[in-house]
């Protein structure tokens, strides 16, 4: 690792063990950082927020220098959904702070832990439009679960630490402290104190007793139950929870795709993924089921297609810790304001018999056969991306962790990897980011530097954020890039096929540069591959090499994603190819 | 690429096609609640006014005010001030909407984090606002008399305009104005609505706490200023 590039600083004049007393509102905001046990940051310099990169370098806190700030906000959403404690990234006012505004929208989409520190101009010069100076309070005000306007150097660092802990803490979101550079610079010697959300912020873990008594006797009498998990159960650390009460009440396990891996797709009651691009008998099975036990979802309308046909047979149990997500978009019958896990453990506790659902059940595994995820790979046709994704799963390790951009890359990474622990999957659900893919890589490894690392990308997301990989050789960190390469971007392509009579307006993308080379340019290992015999070999070799490797799977431009609910369709509807649609 | 079709289909899943699938028998509204696929339903909007007190910080009213045009509910009004306690204020906002965007409303304000208390206020709420209406000049005694027919108050008047003041709950203050149309307005402004639970009841659910504790502090306030 080069240290021209990273501020952790050891050489002798610094000594990170030893705590520096706190001197000015930036040494105070490190402190705050330092208090709440944050070991890693991502960011990009600049002259408002210089003060507190002048107090990072006496910090032992590692500091990962992005290309981009767009990078930073998704390597530390990446680092925060991994870790499970929030992200942290860091900006300079102005373009610094704008370019973050993706990243950000992007954690508060999907609920994801990120503190954001960004500069600001002097406060004086707040107002005026002054050099690089941006109202990030007001731009962030509505993607963020709250931001903050520092206004003292003695209470700024205990600003940082509220920030850090109303991140993390109930439904996890990304918040922002604004730090104008008189007050990094302002002299003061307050030890901020450690992590701590407001009184005003209670969230409620246990669910009322009554709701969870009502909860417990629809489940017992419905015949076609089915568990709706969502982000939240991987959020709440429910994962075990979720797998102990649907086998003890054999309910099969429907997933939203924030919560892939909340439930090892391997399992019997496991019915994988539902929405637009779910599995067919994931959607058979939302649709008809009598009673729906939903766990940390929000019911997004990727998931849910049109409201007037979602489960509309079912009794809906809805389990959120955010009240306000309960019957916003689905009404629910009974509400379950609590904790995921502490909710499961809640049910189970008044539960004195199981569903009789074994046909149900049944009817699950049939649907399970009918509808197979399953594809022809002849050799004289050009490389399905389904192989090249099965390939990787077959080379690496159970818990290896999967990364993607955004489109269909994305959703053959969802629907051929087989997902078995939470965790392992970091994706960009309800903002669809193209370019999510690589930073989030970057954050993933740098969470868990010993798990392997595999990031899905298509050739126009990855162009969107591909300078990334200057920081990934730099770090030499141990990430494999899979761009599913089919010279155009392939989603679009796909919906002008199905909906706008093949006019593939800006879509085609007959400029895409080689990737391995690019790669090789940045100093990363490249491969390409055309044929199916390549495939096992090349994955091996990438995964093998020490170091961050690109490979440039060149797919079959035709391949199309199916299953498919058109938007604002009916999920057991859903469309096997084209002229279905 | 159409001229030479493939012949293996390369997106084809096996499996029933949609059209030979069971279909469920239920529906649910544009709200998601399930309903009789047989009748209409969908719910209809009422108009009501919802209290939220707040830390008085920064942004606070930016934050209530981006929420609700974010979110799309139908706001008809939204007034601010400050409370007999100086560090809070309270937000009241009139809307229509359906039952549900009426309980998401009050949620979604809740989740702000210097939003202390929400609750709707009912029908037997204190409602009132204040126009300020500019009118023509011309028949200074009629102007007069309707004033008086609507409790309201001569601010200013000149040769060539005369200001009224007008207090009252909406409806009255929107016959006033549709009676002062005679004369010609001028210009009006309207505060919208402010609020305040009848009787007895606390507007939201934590003021009578803070009451208790604010007054707690002004009688030990007074007590040392005595003592010393
Ligand atoms: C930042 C951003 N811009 C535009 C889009 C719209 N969009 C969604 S999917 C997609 C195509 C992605 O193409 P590519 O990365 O090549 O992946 P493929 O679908 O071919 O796998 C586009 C343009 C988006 N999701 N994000």
């Amino acid at each position: 690792m080069s240290k021209q590039a990273s501020t952790t600083i050891d050489d002798e004049e610094s000594d990170p063990d030893v705590e520096l007393p706190v001197e000015n509102g930036a040494s105070s905001v490190i402190r705050a950082l330092e208090g709440a046990g944050v070991e890693t940051c991502f960011g990009v310099q600049g002259g408002a927020i210089m003060p507190v990169y002048d107090a990072l370098y006496d910090s032992s806190i590692r500091h990962v220098t992005m290309a981009h700030e767009q990078g930073a906000a998704h390597a530390a959403d990446a680092f925060g959904i991994v870790a499970g404690e929030p992200g942290v990234c860091l900006a300079t006012s102005g373009p610094g702070a704008t370019n973050l505004v993706t990243g950000l929208a992007d954690a508060d989409m999907d609920s994801d832990p990120v503190l954001a520190l960004t500069g600001q101009v002097a406060t004086a010069s707040v107002g005026n439009d002054a050099f690089q100076e941006t109202d990030t309070t007001g731009v962030t005000r509505p993607i963020t679960k709250t931001n903050y306007f520092a206004t003292d150097a003695d209470t700024v660092g205990d600003t940082v630490a509220e920030a850090f802990a109303l991140s993390g803490t109930g439904r996890p979101g990304p918040t922002v402290v604004d730090l104008p550079k008189d007050v990094t610079n302002a002299g003061t010697d307050r030890e901020p104190g450690p992590p701590r959300t407001p009184d005003t912020y209670d969230p409620q873990y246990e669910a009322d007793d009554e709701a969870v008594e009502q909860a417990v006797r629809s489940l017992e009498r419905a015949e076609k139950p089915v568990i709706l998990a969502g982000g939240g159960v991987i959020k709440g650390e429910a994962s075990d929870a979720l797998r102990a009460f649907a086998t003890e009440y054999g309910i099969p396990v429907v997933t939203t795709m924030p919560a892939l891996g909340s439930f090892p797709e391997d399992h019997e009651l496991a019915m994988e993924m539902a929405g637009m691009h779910g599995t067919g008998y994931a959607n058979m099975a939302i649709t008809h089921c009598d009673t729906m036990l939903a766990v940390g979802c929000r019911f997004d309308d990727r998931l849910t297609g049109g409201i007037e046909t979602f489960a509309p047979d079912a009794e809906v149990l809805h389990a959120d810790i955010d009240p306000a997500e309960i019957s916003k978009n689905i009404e629910a019958d009974v509400a379950l304001i609590g904790d995921a896990g502490t909710v499961l453990e809640q049910l189970d506790a008044e539960m004195t018999r199981a569903p009789d659902a074994p046909e149900w059940r049944e009817q699950c595994t049939t649907w399970k056969a009918e509808y197979p995820m399953d594809y022809a790979a002849p050799e004289e046709r050009p490389l399905r991306p389904e192989f090249a994704v099965e390939a990787m799963d077959e080379a690496t390790p159970d818990d290896a962790i999967v990364t993607t951009g955004v489109g269909q890359h994305q959703m053959w990474a969802c629907q051929y990897w087989t997902y078995r622990h939470p965790r392992t999957w970091v994706s960009s659900h309800g903002l669809g980011t193209m370019g999510y893919g690589l930073p989030a890589a970057i954050g993933a490894k740098v969470a868990k530097p010993d798990t392997e690392v595999v990031c899905f990308e298509g050739d126009g997301s990855f162009l969107m954020t591909c300078q990334e990989l200057a920081v990934a050789v730099r770090e030499n960190l141990d990430i494999t890039v899979a761009v599913l390469n089919n010279s155009s971007v392939g989603m679009v392509r796909q919906w002008q096929d199905a909906f706008f009579e093949g006019r593939h307006s800006a879509s085609q993308y007959p400029w895409v540069p080689a990737f391995d080379k690019l790669a090789e340019a940045f100093g990363a290992q490249g491969f390409s591959v055309h044929e199916y015999d390549e495939v096992v070999e090349t994955v091996e070799a990438a995964i093998a090499h020490d170091g961050p490797s690109v490979i440039d799977f060149h797919i079959d431009p035709e391949s199309n994603v199916y299953p498919m609910v058109p938007s604002g369709g009916d999920n057991g509807q859903f469309a096997l190819s084209e002229d279905q649609l | 690429m159409s001229e030479q079709e493939p012949e293996q289909r390369v997106n084809e899943l096996r499996g029933p096609a949609p059209e030979e699938r069971p279909r469920p028998t239920g529906r649910r509204n544009s709200q998601g609640m399930r309903i009789d696929p047989e009748v209409e339903a969908e719910p209809r909007s009422r108009r009501t006014a919802i209290s939220a007190l707040v830390e008085n910080e920064p942004g606070v009213l930016a934050k209530a005010s981006g929420l609700v045009s974010r979110r799309q509910f139908n706001i008809e009004s939204l007034t601010v001030g400050t409370t007999t306690n100086p560090e809070t204020s309270r937000i009241t906002l009139v809307i229509e909407e359906p039952e549900p965007g009426i309980r998401q409303v009050e949620k979604q304000l809740e989740k702000l984090l210097p939003v202390i208390s929400v609750q709707e206020l009912g029908d037997s709420a204190i409602q009132r606002e204040l126009v300020i209406l500019k009118v023509h000049g011309d028949e200074p005694d009629k102007v007069q008399a309707v004033t008086e027919m609507y409790d309201g108050t001569v601010l200013d008047a000149g040769p060539r305009t005369i200001s009224i003041e007008i207090t009252g709950g909406e409806g009255k203050i929107d016959d006033a104005i549709d009676a002062f149309q005679q004369f010609g307005i001028r210009e009006l402004a309207r505060t919208g609505q402010t609020a305040i639970a009848r009787g007895d009841v606390w507007t939201t659910d934590v003021e009578e706490e803070r009451y208790e504790r604010m007054h707690e502090s002004w009688r030990t306030t007074t007590t040392t200023t005595n003592d010393d």
